[in-house]
């Protein structure tokens, strides 16, 4: 990949126009542009976009979780939390991603610090399902959520199955899950 | 026409009561479907009027399992599914019997994951594994037959210790296949 991201995108220069003292980082690939934002500011940022008049990011079309572990570029941190958002009025696209670095063992289901960020359900009510299933299959929780649940796998389940430490085929969940019968159904 | 031509006269016949009931229990076989995936739509074209699944007293499918006893598990079963398969399984009116159709419900198919059962035997009892991804009518309709034909021979589904044991019957092809060209040809 030798050829530079063409920053152009006309929301690059409203964010820096909007926020002159904060730093970001940005990115573009094929037309998809992105900026890279710091945890702490998913909300300042998120609530600009979709209420500024140039922009009117009015739709969160989707929230990914991403496991950067073995990438074979260097990222800022693990994992990374999307945000795909669409401007229904002027028909356009913009990417917003977090990245957050994990402090504490990834493999089981431990909740950790490091891994929180704002929810944007205040902001897009759409976000709350999608929000649960990044913290189902990555274990990255959001912050006033109104109702952080698994969303896909059962409560009990013993690890978030999407990062990228956990075996495809699981630790045996598939293999010693209980067997119905007579006297406990 | 059919039985009543062979009546005598009379119009009685003798025979055992056990074979009265197991013939009226293999042309009975009401089935529940437990479809979950691209096998349920080949279970659909089985019951229609092509292949005509009624022409073997199974067409009535009862989306209750009180008033089914063939159960045909048709897709990938999910581990979050299995109890909801098993709860149905219990619920079935004896003597009941499995058909795990298609390549998914027998062994997990291509989706070995950490969120799919690796065969529904391991949880339930399967009677008849019919192949396939997913099996052609023909094949589920050979798959109902064979049950037929052990109900017609032992009336009862096999028990150990109170248990119900599997029949662990498997579906073949009951012709040769040709020889199969290989690589390109010119």
């Amino acid at each position: 990949m030798s050829s530079k991201p063409n920053l152009d995108h006309a929301t690059f220069a409203a964010i820096k126009g909007r926020f002159p003292e904060k730093r970001f980082r940005a990115t573009e690939f094929r037309g998809d542009s992105t900026l890279i934002i710091e945890p702490a500011d998913v909300l300042t940022v998120m609530s600009f976009l979709r209420d500024d008049e140039r922009l009117r990011y009015s739709f969160l079309s989707d929230v990914a979780g991403v496991d950067y572990l073995n990438y074979p570029a260097k990222m800022p941190g693990r994992f990374a939390v999307v945000y795909m958002l669409e401007s229904q009025s002027r028909d356009d696209r913009f990417f917003v991603k977090v990245f957050l670095e994990p402090t504490l063992p990834t493999d089981g289901t431990i909740e950790d610090p490091a891994l929180w960020v704002d929810s944007v359900t205040g902001l897009w009510p759409g976000a709350e399902w999608m929000e649960r299933e990044v913290f189902d299959m990555f274990g990255i929780r959001f912050r006033n959520h109104p109702d952080l649940r698994r969303i896909l796998l059962w409560e009990a389940y013993p690890a978030h199955p999407l990062r990228k430490d956990y075996p495809l085929r699981g630790r045996g969940e598939r293999e010693t899950y209980r067997v119905v019968d007579r006297t406990t159904a | 026409m059919g039985l009543e031509a062979a009546l005598p006269a009379e119009g009685f016949l003798t025979t055992q009561l056990r074979r009265v009931i197991n013939w009226s229990r293999r042309n009975s076989l009401w089935p529940m479907p437990f479809a979950t995936a691209c096998c349920g739509i080949e279970l659909m074209a089985t019951a229609s009027s092509r292949y005509d699944l009624a022409r073997f007293g199974a067409e009535v499918m009862r989306f209750s399992p009180r008033q089914s006893d063939l159960l045909i598990v048709a897709g990938r079963i999910a581990i979050k599914t299995m109890p909801v398969l098993q709860r149905i399984y219990q619920q079935m009116t004896e003597p009941k019997w499995v058909i795990s159709m298609g390549a998914c419900a027998s062994t997990g198919g291509v989706f070995d994951t950490y969120a799919v059962v690796q065969g529904c035997d391991q949880f339930i009892p399967v009677d008849v594994y019919v192949p396939g991804c997913p099996p052609r009518p023909e094949q589920l309709i050979e798959g109902v037959m064979m049950i037929q034909r052990y109900i017609d021979q032992e009336g009862m589904p096999p028990m150990d210790g109170g248990k119900r044991v599997g029949l662990g019957l498997a579906v073949a092809p009951t012709h040769a296949v040709r020889p199969q060209p290989v690589g390109l040809q010119y």
